[in-house]
């Protein structure tokens, strides 16, 4: 287990990366943090002739909240996202979902955005960008960026839209919208494995905490995180009385997860409901606590938000 | 003596060097060795056509490359058949490199020595070899109908069969007792292949001295001294000149008991051959497609009990599936079938087994070694029983129970050491009634209930075994004390990790009456101790733990002998005390071992100020009689063996609650709790942390491992992202009790511990699902996603 011949490049620059792509492509891969690719490379699954190595270049190593959401830089490793309370407090679904990311030792080495370009639909961050709506930030040696939607981003298992001169510079992961709750929910074989089945929920609540809009993606699923719009079948109905029932039988009948030597597709197809309900269930319950406590806290802190707070704690939020 | 330590949990004196990085294992070795690399079939069963090296030729720093037809004689004669038995009518081992035919995935065909391993790989990935694809044969039941052949020469697949029956006291027969039982019950069980996967892979790294024509091996082995005369025969060398010596070895689980394995030949071949020194280190992917599984086997079940559950009759036939090769006869097979009857008096017994060839991976003992499987079985019947009579599980146990006061107890049967199968000791209801209250199995009832109203369901099981340990021939131990004080022990047989430094280390002090930190240990070096078996069948303890014992009373009489005449005592007034002989009653008469060491050895030269008291003119020796008297030998040494006359029995219960999830189907494991019985405890501690990593494979067994071959022999999972051993997250917490039932068979009544703790753990697991689901569980292991199967086929 030890990889065929290639040419090391460690470019201190992103345009000296950009370049050493652009003139090895299609024979170059990039490392940052190479969970996925060291492995691969080992057991010559994967033959690059060159391997481009981006972890000395600093400016990629950048984790920013902005207005509307989280921007995660190519060299964030799991844990720092994982840990930083900005990010959690912006979106919380992106810790979440990280603690349920392999194990610790691998979130210490391993990207957000390796994770993603590696595309695999059994992990659980292509999943999260994808039920965000979120981007992926492609940079190619002389071309102006452009930002994928997540839609368009994953093309097949294993398999993306970016192209073999291009580097992903970054990941832009949208903030919930108000009244918004989120969760993951799934099931491994064993601790940290990639899941049999799982579901990244957002639930979305009207000002009378009626669930407005319900939506999933799903792990394991299918060829790519399978994104299931519900809201219709959560019929503008509080959590309480959802018939959550026929959520679950919705969430069924939208994926197509395959056998494998782990689960069974029938057992998949079984376990995504029950997994998608729950996270639904939890997201929805998130967002009611969301619509109620953002507000008491916010009172309570004296911040002034130009929200007006009801005597309740479940003011308006105009935000 | 007041060193009393045998018994005492004393921290692993091993674990310091092992835990902080200064273990010497064998990729440590030969940084500077050439490195090989090994071409291995990509198909479960092919004729190879041609081999074609020459792109590889133009790999920079390649040195060699070897196929069969390079191999010497003796090196390229098939590997041996280490235990033959007349019932292996067929046993078929593997050339060392593939000769015409591949008969597994990972079958080695091409050799290839470089500079380092990178570049090993690189050539051998350029070797391509033309093979003409033969069906492969995978899967027992299908290999059993013989339609395709793994050997052309083995007819139906079959490599052994055999049958063993005892018949009840009236002398009816198994299926005559069946027949005429009140009630019958007959089922088919399954278990699926697993491996012992130790942390370190296999490896060999071999140094030639082409000047004093001596080689020096040093392999990843559960035997180095068998490797030796392996190696020796082989490549035709004195066996004076060859010496073999196990480094520190991460993990060995059975294994690494296989020799010589085709690396353990062909790397020292060719560090003879190329005046070099030779290194092959296995990695994980070789270690799944290249070494050996265990586990496999569907047993048929036929059962006939009265109205309290007490077996009359039992008839197992059970298809073993062995693989591609037989190199460790039927050693498997024979332990399902005379440990199935675990501590049960069985009214009358049959059991016929059929060990198969397949096109895969061959299968020698892993941990348990059979076992797991034979204690699945009648554990199962149990439950099977209890649940047919409306009985407690434990109650039909009980009923079958062989008691306290009937030991010896002759189950009628031949073991694996070729010996009448008599328990020795135990006390199976005791250890019954300790598990019961540990694990609170009659208040169970009401907690799963309470649990229901929750909507969580949970459920109990149990499992009860016995297992055959410290199977012979024999194990030495050599002790000497040096005229410093310190005592040096050795053992040839080898340590994976087991805590042999410390349990032997521990022995020796007690005996010797020296503080442990004068004693060190040496296992697994032919340099040290050349007489040994090995390490497996859980029989370090019993063996090597015995004779170091006999060696060292051996030291003990003679050091009293010499201290003595130096303190003109009677030798029956002397005891040995933190390292000092004394005279009992006598405060102020003493002398350190030390000097008795250094009076054992008469000298003529005094290399230091101690030495002078040996030396000729010293006044300590008597004119009468020579210095080294008749039948003495010089130095204060002592070597002894212990050769038992047949295995001792050790015993255990354990119990188990989990929770599976009514929707996901997840099984969680609640609580484990083990009962164990190994005779008396060396190190207590020692013998826990043998139960929690046999627990902790045993619920890989139970709920995680399987080799998924598919039709075409592939192994679809050889990796640890797909094959899955438990981690901490998925071991619960052990809860153990201790029964020390002695051993009359042995000097110290002391029984193995190693393999017991993964013994029963499928079939506890099986029960406390079954108990938590109602429904039968008689495949394993079980995954959520069978569960779930298992469900809908049941409408639940």
């Amino acid at each position: 287990m030890k990889p065929s011949p290639f040419d090391y490049h460690a470019p201190r620059e992103l345009g000296e990366a950009l370049e050493v792509l652009a003139g090895t492509a299609p024979h170059g891969k990039v490392l940052a943090g190479g969970q996925s690719l060291i492995p691969m490379l080992n057991m010559r699954l994967a033959a690059p002739s060159h391997l481009v190595d981006i972890n000395r270049v600093a400016e990629l190593d950048a984790l920013s909240v902005e207005t509307g959401g989280v921007r995660v830089g190519a060299l964030a490793r799991h844990a720092a996202v994982e840990r930083s309370p900005a990010v959690a407090a912006v979106q919380p679904l992106l810790p979440a979902a990280l603690r349920l990311v392999a194990h610790p030792v691998i979130r210490n080495r391993g990207t957000v955005v390796g994770s993603l370009v590696h595309a695999d639909p059994s992990a659980e961050l292509p999943a999260v960008l994808a039920v965000l709506g979120g981007t992926v930030r492609l940079a190619r040696h002389g071309a102006p960026e452009r930002d994928v939607p997540a839609e368009a981003f994953f093309t097949g298992p294993l398999e993306s839209a970016i192209e073999p001169d291009e580097l992903a510079v970054s990941a832009f992961f949208p903030a919930p919208p108000p009244r918004t709750g989120t969760a993951f929910q799934e099931v491994a074989r064993r601790h940290g494995d990639y899941a049999m089945a799982g579901a990244a929920a957002v639930v979305t609540l009207d000002e009378d905490l009626r669930i407005a809009s319900a939506r999933v993606a799903c792990v394991s699923a299918g060829p790519v995180p399978v994104v299931l719009d519900l809201s219709e079948v959560c019929a503008r109905r509080p959590a309480a009385s959802a018939d959550w029932e026929a959520v679950a039988a919705a969430v069924r009948d939208g994926v197509d997860p395959d056998d494998d030597i782990h689960a069974t597709a029938r057992y998949r197809r079984h376990l995504t409901g029950v997994l998608a309900e729950r996270a639904l269930r939890v997201a929805a319950a998130e967002a009611e606590r969301v619509a109620d406590g953002r507000a008491a806290v916010r009172m309570s802190e004296g911040v002034d938000d130009g929200v007006n707070h009801g005597a309740n704690g479940a003011g308006e939020d105009s935000e | 003596m007041t060193t009393k330590l045998f018994g005492e949990r004393v921290q692993r004196r091993e674990d310091p060097r092992l835990i902080t990085g200064q273990g010497r294992y064998l990729d440590d070795l030969g940084q500077d060795a050439l490195a090989a690399a090994f071409v291995r079939s990509p198909h479960a069963h092919a004729r190879i056509r041609d081999i074609d090296v020459s792109a590889a030729v133009d790999v920079e720093g390649l040195v060699a490359v070897y196929t069969w037809e390079d191999l010497p004689e003796r090196v390229r004669d098939p590997l041996p058949l280490l235990i033959p038995h007349p019932a292996l009518t067929h046993g078929r081992t593997a050339y060392p490199l593939a000769r015409d035919i591949v008969r597994h995935v990972g079958e080695p065909v091409v050799m290839v020595v470089a500079r380092d391993r990178y570049l090993a790989e690189d050539a051998a990935s350029l070797i391509t070899v033309d093979y003409e694809l033969l069906k492969p044969v995978v899967g027992v039941e299908e290999a059993a109908q013989g339609v395709h052949l793994v050997h052309e020469d083995v007819p139906g697949n079959v490599g052994a069969h055999m049958i063993q029956e005892v018949p009840s006291a009236a002398g009816l027969g198994a299926r005559e007792a069946i027949d005429a039982a009140p009630h019958t019950l007959a089922f088919r069980l399954d278990i699926e292949r697993s491996a012992s996967m130790p942390l370190e892979g296999r490896g060999v790294y071999a140094r030639w001295d082409a000047d004093d024509r001596s080689l020096r091996v040093y392999s990843s082995t559960q035997t180095s001294t068998s490797v030796r005369m392996a190696v020796a025969a082989k490549l035709g060398l004195p066996l004076p000149s060859v010496e073999v010596i196990a480094p520190d070895v991460g993990g060995g689980f059975g294994v690494k008991i296989v020799h010589p394995w085709p690396e353990e030949v062909l790397v020292p071949w060719a560090a003879m051959l190329l005046g070099r020194e030779v290194k092959w280190t296995e990695d994980r992917r070789e270690h799944f497609v290249s070494s050996a599984h265990e586990r496999g086997q569907v047993q048929h079940v036929r059962v006939g009990f009265d109205d309290e559950g007490r077996v009359l009759g039992l008839d197992v036939t059970i298809l073993h599936d062995h693989g591609a090769y037989t190199p460790y006869g039927i050693i498997v097979p024979i332990i399902t079938s005379t440990q199935l009857l675990g501590p049960y008096r069985i009214g009358a017994y049959r059991v016929e087994f059929s060990s198969i060839y397949t096109n895969t991976v061959q299968v020698t003992p892993y941990r348990g070694a059979g076992r797991p499987q034979a204690t699945f079985c009648m554990e199962r019947t149990m439950d099977k029983i209890a649940a047919h009579l409306g009985k407690d599980r434990a109650a039909v146990r009980e009923a079958n129970f062989i008691h306290p006061d009937e030991f010896p107890y002759d189950q009628g049967l031949i073991f694996q050491d070729g010996r009448p199968l008599i328990y020795d000791s135990g006390d199976y209801p005791e250890s019954l009634r300790v598990l019961k209250g540990l694990i609170g199995w009659d208040g169970f009832a009401e907690q799963k209930e309470r649990a229901a109203a929750e909507g969580r369901r949970i459920g109990i099981g149990l499992g009860c075994y016995v297992e055959g340990t410290g199977v012979g021939p024999y194990e030495g131990g050599h002790v000497q004390v040096t005229s410093d004080g310190r005592v040096h022990v050795s053992t040839g047989l080898t340590s994976q990790g087991q805590g042999h430094e410390t349990v032997f280390a521990q022995i020796a002090a007690t005996e010797l009456g020296v503080p442990l930190d004068r004693v060190s240990v040496v296992t697994g070096d032919t340099r040290r101790f050349g007489y040994a078996v090995g390490t497996f069948a859980s029989r370090a303890a019993v063996m090597s733990g015995n004779a170091i014992a006999l060696a060292c009373r051996k030291v003990r009489e003679k050091a009293l002998g010499i201290a003595a005449d130096a303190l003109e005592a009677d030798p029956r007034d002397l005891t040995i005390e933190d390292g000092e002989v004394r005279v009992a009653g006598n405060p102020g008469a003493s002398i350190p071992l030390a000097t008795v060491a250094v009076l054992s050895n008469p000298l003529r030269y005094a290399f230091d100020e101690e030495a002078k008291r040996a030396t000729q003119f010293s006044g300590a020796a008597s004119m009468d009689r020579p210095p080294v008297a008749e039948g003495e030998e010089p130095g204060l040494e002592g070597r002894d063996y212990y050769s038992p006359v047949r295995s001792t029995f050790a015993s255990g219960m354990h119990a188990a609650i989990v929770e599976t999830d009514p929707e996901t189907a997840e099984i969680r494991i609640l609580r484990y709790a083990v009962v164990h019985d190994c005779g008396r405890l060396i190190n207590p501690m020692i013998v826990e942390g043998q139960i929690h990593g046999g627990v902790a494979q045993g619920v890989g067994g139970a709920l995680y491992e399987r080799m998924a071959y598919d039709e075409h022999g592939q192994l679809l999972n050889a990796s640890f992202m797909d094959f899955l051993m438990p981690y901490a997250t998925e071991v619960p917490l052990i809860e153990t009790a201790h029964l020390e039932t002695p051993s009359p068979l042995n000097p110290l009544g002391i029984k193995g511990a190693g393999e017991a703790g993964v013994i029963p753990v499928s079939a506890v697991i099986a029960s406390a699902i079954e108990d938590a689901e109602g429904i039968a569980v008689d495949r394993m292991p079980i995954s959520p996603s069978e569960l779930h199967d298992l469900r809908s086929r049941a409408g639940s």
